[in-house]
């Protein structure tokens, strides 16, 4: 396989490549593997390094106040018991849904462009289920007592109430974490042997060496490595699709209007995966940029991913519309003062606000010059980004802060240490992936090489 | 080019995956055995009391009733501690001069009482009332043990909840004639011969297996 590395692309051009024209072998293993051993420690790298450990610093500050004090530092009060905690878990967990969509269900279904931003966008799964995780645990306010929510033989004789969606959410949250660490791992493999045999320092090849558990690239390591990606995948593609929709049973099973509701499943789906994309073109366009990656990130890549968001917001918006005209079309003022409540309540700003960020904005996506516009889809990223975490404030906040009876209503405001749990597991997110992308390969090499075979092959060897 | 590990890493990478397997089993076994262990639940140790008062003379030997000392235990949660006077019953007559009784006399002359260390205590989170077993058939020896046995009384079982629950969710397994109650020594028929009986006598004595959080945890 390796004598074939000197086949050269060039020539044949392609108009809109997924990957750089003049790649071989040789030059595609360089180039992502000289930015883990070979490229020096660049002041920007270290200064967003810090910047996000300071970041973790505030989270582990606001962990250790929160088991001090109790829940009672965050703005959450009876009616609004659920607060930026369940809003948080939810955005976090939702942004990694575009990881594992990019990692399993783009390989079976053969989409060659996602070889080259699987790795990162599931590394950013992984973490993003970390940070998610975190909240719920916090948010029980005894989080040292979590095993209670595993059920496991004990002298009580109990087991969790398996009937509650929340008992789900412990499984699919933790069946998530370990089928996409697995596959994330097993995807490392053959390019952490590739970093152990390339590594000029004695620590780097053991490390990489214990990590790559002994990869000779014999054939039937290949040959294993192939069936346990596709089990793995085959295993996660559910997982895509089933985490998102037991998160949504959360509030579906709930009776508080703007809850309890058949659409949630499919529309939290979409929208889970409308702001993981959202999060991976925020992410990869300056890592692109930064690390020069151009020609393997491609304009194609970003457009491509342009226009999931645009049907994945589509279809989320279809969800608001649907929403709003059964909460009319069933009658029920219930479900009417919800509608009424978010169109014109307190909250209604960031009701508003989210329409605009979700489904208004995002329409620009249609045109292909904004499409190839780097800098414009950075920002449009961010905005979705945003969208999606009102969405999840609005319907959370809004429905538990005006249910059926006024005397129990009562006004949310989230105080300085729901802002800074929030903020700090962002510095959890950025540490561990700048962390990554210094001692990780951070685009499979072993699957970008496949790439330029393929496109070789494609061209008769030019 | 040199090879990093030698080949006898190869065995410690082997040894790792499956020593962990072995090492996970082996701690939850470890975390069970030391949940169920004496040293944990204090189940079956002898506490050291002010005075080394023993149920095996005075509930077995003398054969006195479990109500002459825990009065309350039909009418109350709670089953009693006796108070000083109730010892000065017998010992103002009997043993009056035995060193061993000098703490009981003493509270007696300064009225104070002694300062009897707790067996069995429930936790705060729970609710527990003696009068509504007993008068549903529940013998005294069925949570507290062979105490006309114990020459010091431990504690007969873990007190965990799983131990109450044993006899909430099958009655019929524990029952007794209410008139055996208060025997020491009563024994229990084979296990076929309690089954016919408990379930005569849940119906009976309309027992109620309840399990609801809210029975105990009020």
């Amino acid at each position: 396989m390796a004598s074939e590395g000197s086949h050269n692309t060039a020539g044949v051009a392609d108009p809109d490549p997924i990957i750089g024209p003049g790649h071989t072998f040789e030059t595609v293993t360089d180039k992502i593997s000289s930015i883990v051993l070979t490229r020096p420690v660049t002041p920007g790298w270290v200064f967003g390094l810090l910047i996000a450990f300071g970041a973790l610093m505030l989270l582990n500050l606001t962990i250790t106040l929160l088991m001090i004090k109790g829940v009672g530092i965050w703005g959450i009060r009876v009616p609004t018991a659920w607060g930026f905690a369940i809003v948080n878990f939810v955005w976090w967990i939702g942004i990694g849904h575009a990881g594992t969509l990019i990692s399993a269900i783009l390989l079976l279904l053969h989409q060659k462009w996602r070889t080259s931003i699987n790795r990162f966008a599931e590394a950013m799964t992984l973490f993003a289920v970390m940070c998610a995780g975190m909240f719920p645990l916090l948010h029980m306010g005894r989080p040292w007592m979590f095993f209670y929510m595993m059920p496991y033989p004990n002298p009580m004789w109990m087991w969790p109430q398996f009937r509650s969606p929340l008992v789900w959410d412990v499984f699919a949250v933790t069946t998530y974490l370990t089928v996409s660490l697995l596959f994330w791992f097993v995807g490392l493999i053959p390019d952490l042997a590739t970093l152990r045999d390339r590594a000029k320092n004695k620590t780097a090849k053991i490390i990489y060496g214990m990590l790559s558990m002994g990869w000779r690239g014999s054939a039937v390591h290949w040959s294993r490595y192939e069936t346990a990606s596709l089990l793995l995948a085959g295993l996660a593609t559910p997982l895509v699709v089933s985490v998102h929709t037991v998160v949504s049973f959360d509030f579906t099973i709930g009776i508080i209007p703007g809850w309890h509701t058949t659409i949630f499943p499919p529309y939290f789906v979409a929208g889970a995966i409308y702001s993981g994309f959202a999060m991976v073109l925020t992410l990869a366009i300056p890592i692109r940029k930064f690390y020069h990656l151009e020609d393997l990130v491609t304009a194609r890549h970003l457009d491509i991913m342009a226009k999931v968001m645009l049907a994945t917001g589509l279809i989320v918006a279809y969800g608001y519309l649907i929403e709003a005209f059964l909460a009319f079309y069933s009658g029920d003022q219930y479900e009417i003062y919800m509608m009424k409540n978010r169109f014109h309540g307190p909250y209604a700003p960031l009701y508003w606000m989210l329409i605009s960020c979700n489904i208004i904005i995002p329409q620009l996506l249609w045109s292909r010059k904004v499409r190839r516009n780097v800098g414009l889809l950075f920002v449009l990223s961010l905005v979705v980004n945003v969208g999606m975490w009102l969405e999840r404030f609005v319907i959370i906040v809004i429905s538990l802060s005006r249910d059926f009876i006024p005397s129990s209503w009562g006004m949310y405001y989230p105080t300085r240490w729901d802002w800074a749990t929030y903020i700090g597991t962002f510095g959890l997110f950025f540490t561990l992936f700048f962390l990554f992308i210094r001692f990780l390969p951070m685009i499979s090499i072993v699957e970008v090489r496949s790439l330029v075979h393929e496109t070789n092959e494609e061209k008769g060897h030019s | 080019m040199a090879q990093i590990f030698h080949r006898s890493t190869n065995f410690i990478s082997r040894l790792t995956i499956y020593g962990a397997v072995v090492i996970i089993g082996a701690l939850g076994y470890a975390l069970y055995a030391i949940a169920m262990s004496p040293w944990y639940t204090d189940q079956n140790v002898k506490r050291q009391q002010p005075v080394p008062f023993s149920h095996r003379h005075h509930a077995g030997e003398l054969g006195i009733d479990c109500r002459y000392c825990h009065t309350s235990v039909e009418k109350s949660s709670f089953a009693g501690v006796p108070p000083t006077q109730t010892c000065m019953t017998c010992h103002s007559q009997i043993w009056t001069n035995a060193s061993m009784l000098e703490p009981v006399r003493a509270s007696y002359r300064d009225d104070k009482s002694l300062e009897w260390i707790r067996v069995n205590a429930l936790p705060d989170f729970v609710y527990f009332d003696h009068s509504i077993h007993v008068a549903k058939g529940v013998g005294c020896t069925t949570c507290h043990g062979q105490i006309a046995e114990m020459p010091l009384t431990e504690r007969a079982g873990t007190l965990y909840m799983s131990w109450c629950l044993e006899c909430h969710r099958q009655p019929e397994k524990y029952v007794r004639p209410k008139s055996e109650v208060f025997n020491p020594y009563y024994e229990p028929p084979s296990a076929g011969e309690q089954l016919k009986m408990g379930k005569k006598l849940v119906a009976e004595y309309n027992i109620k297996s309840l399990q609801t959080c809210s029975t105990c945890h009020r």
